[in-house]
């Protein structure tokens, strides 16, 4: 899951939570330029895919991933 | 003060006609009490007098709510009752349907009655809110205390005493609220309940919150490489329009829509319908909920396997815990079907 809520999230039964932006908008930042802001979106999908291949016994928080 | 008229209503069980070869069994009515019913009037004392008792096999009662409720309220006229006590149902769950038919009908009419069954029978949840049931253990070896329950509520609601809340009472809630008048303003009962719970003192909370179900973390992907992904999505994105008119909030439902080919959400082809959340920012940049763009970058650099060819979409605001429990088993029956190794969820 991707929130911005990320630890409610957590508390609340999602397993593998990336921590979003802000609500309306959890996968990016308007106030960022076009490239910065995209780059963002990549980073949070990158920390989606290491959460998704991560074993895990309980929640847990990732972030975003640098190439 | 007269007796009470009460009425009892067994299936063909408890009202000794048969097993579930006699599941057929057609409605009833027999004079004075039978079986269990002998033991409700022993509680009762002279307070009631078990005049009749109504009989029907569970099958028969089941399949057929609307004519066995006509035949329910007839027989409660032509018996003059003042009270009906149903069952108790224990865990049957046709007895509890019957049996919660049975008090719906006769609360309807306005000649008070009372059911019991476990907690886990079906009739629980259907009829809670349309006659008085109270909590019985899962079998029959709970009949003692329970018909005692039942005879002492009975006797209360026949002589039209005031009932308490479920709290004090102790039947499932029916979900009436009541507005009551208390002494100490809400602030104060909240900062006793704080003090409590920061010295560890218990406290009992004014609103009961469902509680939190845990699921075991999902195996990780082994081979993200060649994994098909899909993407989810609570935030309400739709195409522009909303064909299916999906709901803004309570969702009940949800749709999928095809992303194959497309390297991004395009802005005016997509749309928020969340009621929740700002949705100009999702208006404008659809890809800020539903991350295709950068998730097709990542799938042509191979970071994964492919992105499954429609997303999901559902809406959070004030969807019931239930609800949201079935939607979520639905799409999971939809994504193992596909093919899907795992998903992103993007919630707002």
């Amino acid at each position: 899951m991707i929130s911005a809520l990320g630890p409610v999230a957590a508390d609340l039964g999602a397993n593998r939570v990336v921590r979003g932006i802000k609500i309306p908008h959890p996968c990016g930042d308007p106030s960022l330029d076009p490239t910065g802001d995209h780059e963002l979106r990549v980073r949070l999908v990158r920390g989606s895919l290491k959460a998704i291949a991560t074993p895990l016994d309980q929640a847990a928080l990732f972030d975003g991933v640098a190439a | 003060m007269t007796a009470l008229r009460v009425v009892h209503y067994l299936n063909q069980f408890f009202g000794r006609i048969g097993g579930e070869e006699a599941g057929d069994f057609a409605f009833a009515i027999r004079e004075g009490p039978i079986g269990p019913g002998i033991g409700l009037q022993k509680e009762l004392g002279d307070a009631g007098q078990v005049v009749a008792t109504l009989i029907c096999g569970d099958n028969r009662a089941s399949t057929d709510l609307e004519a066995f409720g006509a035949l329910v309220e007839a027989a409660l006229r032509s018996q003059k009752a003042d009270v009906l006590v149903a069952g108790p149902a224990f865990n049957a769950g046709r007895y509890g349907l019957a049996a919660g038919e049975a008090c719906a009908r006769a609360a309807a009419m306005g000649i008070p009655a009372v059911t019991a069954m476990n907690i886990e029978n079906p009739g629980v949840e259907l009829y809670r809110r349309r006659t008085y049931i109270l909590p019985a253990p899962a079998t029959a070896i709970g009949m003692p205390d329970t018909l005692a329950r039942l005879a002492r509520f009975a006797i209360r609601l026949g002589r039209k005493e005031p009932i308490g809340s479920p709290a004090v009472e102790g039947f499932y809630g029916r979900g009436v609220r009541k507005t009551q008048l208390l002494e100490r303003p809400a602030a104060e009962r909240a900062l006793d309940m704080l003090s409590a719970r920061l010295q560890g003192k218990p406290f009992v909370s004014e609103l009961v919150l469902p509680p939190v179900e845990r699921s075991t973390p999902a195996p990780p992907v082994k081979d993200v490489a060649h994994a098909r992904i899909a993407i989810i999505t609570t935030g309400g994105i739709v195409p522009k329009g909303n064909p299916d008119k999906l709901k803004q909030s309570n969702s009940t439902e949800w749709r999928t829509y095809p992303i194959e080919g497309l390297d991004s959400l395009e802005a005016g082809k997509y749309e928020s319908i969340h009621a929740g959340y700002d949705t100009s920012a999702a208006n404008a940049n659809p890809n800020y909920v539903v991350p295709l763009d950068a998730m097709r970058e990542l799938e042509r650099a191979h970071a994964f396997g492919s992105i499954y060819s429609r997303y999901y979409v559902t809406v959070g605001v004030g969807t019931a815990v239930t609800e949201s429990r079935r939607i979520g088993r639905e799409i999971a029956a939809d994504l193992r079907a596909n093919g899907v190794d795992a998903v992103i969820l993007t919630a707002t």
